[in-house]
């Protein structure tokens, strides 16, 4: 013990935050070349490459492949990956894990069809409804399931999951079971956003929306949020003894969820322009983006839209398979490939894809 | 600095503090020691928030922060170190004392740059870009320490540091207490082991079953006929 008291009364104290090492200089050195690192590795000139070639493609896909149906696919996936980076935010970030999020969905969708419907209102504008209304009920959510600990806050969205459902089916003001029949114009499509020439609108539309959230996640990965988001998730208890207000992260992380969730919804019902509860609010939607996120990869940029990518094209290839009767066969797959994924890479497609990439690439 | 007065926690049957009254002075150290079960965590979890007394008072330089969430007693002026440790398992060592950094500095560069500083400190400034989970037991105990210090604290509350480490590790982790304390800080240590507990602290709390059995210099309580009671039963004493 003795050898490593110093002297109560050194003659030089040592300078505040000091080099622990006795070799002064080349700690010294060591400190000068971790700053001179970037905070984050900026993009690689291959992952550049990588993305513009995305980019290139996804931009050209619809006039390669110009048939209704193959257009259709991928229009989907962007509603789909949208809602996915949603709950990816919350849960993936986070760690809030969200069961109901198909209410933000059915919301957005609502606001923008049924005002349309009624009152001939834009959906852009109903869509910006849908979204400030879906952020309140997430701050209605939040504010009292955030302060209880452990699975609450996922019991209690499931269960406000199945209430909205229920509310929707029984509330005959918005169209009850039957839902809303949104109105079909031709004549006036940014306005009445509706495009019955083709569907490359849609198709741009949902890559921008996409690819906007996308950019709001790459930008909180890089971000204070961000952090204090990942570090709720890892250790509470630990953010709040460092001086996170993690209920306040928790309740921003919620509103990100809910918007990005709301503007899918409403995209759907501007593009499918009929919607009911069973279609909008139903439990297996916030199942399905769940399993699309955790398939991908769950808190990663990619991972909600490969997840999307791979399980939609999946789910349709299976029904033409099966046949369209309605049987669980596509779920029990999934469920079958969750399985697989969680228990042989719990990083889902994405870690598998890395890790394909990262040994080609290194060989 | 910190006073402490009449501080009592129940759960239920179990009285976890009994009326338990302190001081830490400005620039001390202060241990508390205690037999398993004798409301040191606890204590810590009162001072720091987690836990609200259900009698008595917490002042940090005359002010009352009972009843205070701990991101605002952290914010205060109060850092902590857990007992069972906390790290943020998939954030890298410089990640995680960038989050105790971030309520003084928004930007992700400074806050970096005073990641490493305090990783230095500790030095773990090697380790800066390897995630939590892949340290060993006495680096996360470092990485705790300088996240806490991230916070910039004036009290740092330390549960058991040296617990659970190789014995070869101690000295390090002394010397490190021993350098924030001449750096000004003041410091309450959670210590079973006592050479450790002999070699820093200025004045040391007894605890047993909740209550303050002793209160003196690290010499006089080492052989307080109470706190040797205490650890070893009334026939040793």
């Amino acid at each position: 013990m003795a050898r490593t008291r110093p002297e109560p009364h050194a003659p030089r104290p040592a300078p505040p935050l000091a080099p622990s090492a006795s070799a002064a200089g080349s700690a010294r050195a060591e400190l000068e070349r971790a700053r001179a690192e970037p905070v984050r590795p900026p993009l690689s000139a291959k992952q550049w490459v990588w993305l513009a070639i995305a980019g290139v493609a996804l931009v050209a896909y619809p006039h390669v492949f110009d048939a209704p149906y193959q257009r259709h696919v991928l229009v989907m996936v962007f509603i789909y990956a949208l809602m996915a980076q949603g709950w990816n935010v919350l849960a993936g970030y986070c760690g809030q894990i969200s069961l109901g999020q198909a209410v933000y969905f059915g919301i957005g969708a609502y606001s923008a069809g049924f005002l349309y419907a009624n009152y001939h209102i834009s959906p852009w504008l109903g869509m910006l409804v849908g979204v400030v209304i879906s952020v309140l009920v997430a701050l209605g959510i939040g504010l009292p399931t955030f302060r209880l600990r452990g699975h609450y806050f996922a019991i209690a969205t499931l269960v406000i999951g199945e209430i909205g459902h229920t509310l929707m089916l029984n509330w005959e003001f918005v169209g009850g079971a039957t839902g809303v029949w949104i109105p079909i114009h031709r004549d006036t499509p940014w306005y009445s956003f509706q495009f019955h020439d083709n569907k490359l609108p849609n198709y741009y539309i949902g890559l921008g929306f996409l690819a906007a959230a996308c950019l709001v996640v790459a930008w909180l990965e890089r971000s204070k949020a961000g952090l204090y988001f990942r570090a709720i998730r890892d250790e509470p208890d630990a953010a709040r003894s460092l001086g996170v207000d993690i209920t306040r992260y928790k309740l921003v992380a919620i509103m990100i969820s809910a918007a990005f969730t709301a503007v899918a919804g409403a995209q759907f019902a501007q593009y499918v322009l009929v919607i009911d509860p069973e279609t909008v609010f139903p439990l297996l939607l916030s199942i399905l983006v769940v399993l699309m996120t955790m398939l991908g990869g769950i808190g990663t940029l990619w991972g909600p839209i490969i997840g999307a990518g791979v399980l939609f094209p999946l789910s349709e290839a299976t029904r033409v398979w099966f046949g369209g009767t309605g049987g669980a066969e596509d779920l029990m797959i999934y469920g079958a490939l969750i399985l697989l994924i969680s228990v042989f890479y719990p990083g889902g497609l994405l870690a598998l894809l890395r890790r394909l990439f990262v040994r080609a690439g290194d060989a | 600095m910190l006073e402490v007065s009449n501080l009592t926690r129940r759960f239920g049957g179990l009285v976890a503090n009994d009326g338990v009254s302190f001081r830490a002075e400005a620039g001390g150290i202060l241990g508390v020691i205690g037999p398993n079960g004798a409301g040191k965590s606890t204590l810590f979890e009162l001072i720091t928030g987690f836990e609200t007394p259900d009698e008595g008072d917490v002042r940090l330089d005359g002010r009352s922060i009972r009843g205070l969430g701990p991101h605002r007693i952290n914010r205060l002026g109060i850092a902590r170190t857990f007992q069972k440790l906390k790290p943020f398992a998939h954030l890298t060592a410089e990640e995680n004392v960038m989050v105790g950094i971030m309520q003084h500095d928004s930007n992700m560069r400074r806050a970096r740059d005073a990641a490493l500083a305090a990783l230095d400190f500790v030095g773990l400034l090697d380790k800066r870009r390897v995630h939590a989970h892949g340290l060993s037991t006495g680096q996360r105990k470092r990485l705790e320490l300088a996240r806490a210090m991230a916070t910039r604290p004036r009290l740092l509350l330390l549960d058991e540091v040296t617990g659970g480490v190789d014995q070869r590790t101690i000295p390090g982790l002394i010397e490190l207490i021993e350098r924030l304390r001449r750096e000004g800080m003041t410091i309450i240590l959670i210590e079973h082991n006592m050479q450790v507990l002999m070699s820093l602290a200025d004045r040391v709390v007894a605890l047993h079953l909740g209550r303050k059995i002793a209160e003196g210099p690290p010499e006089a309580i080492r052989s307080d006929r109470a706190v040797i009671e205490s650890y070893l039963g009334a026939s040793y004493a």
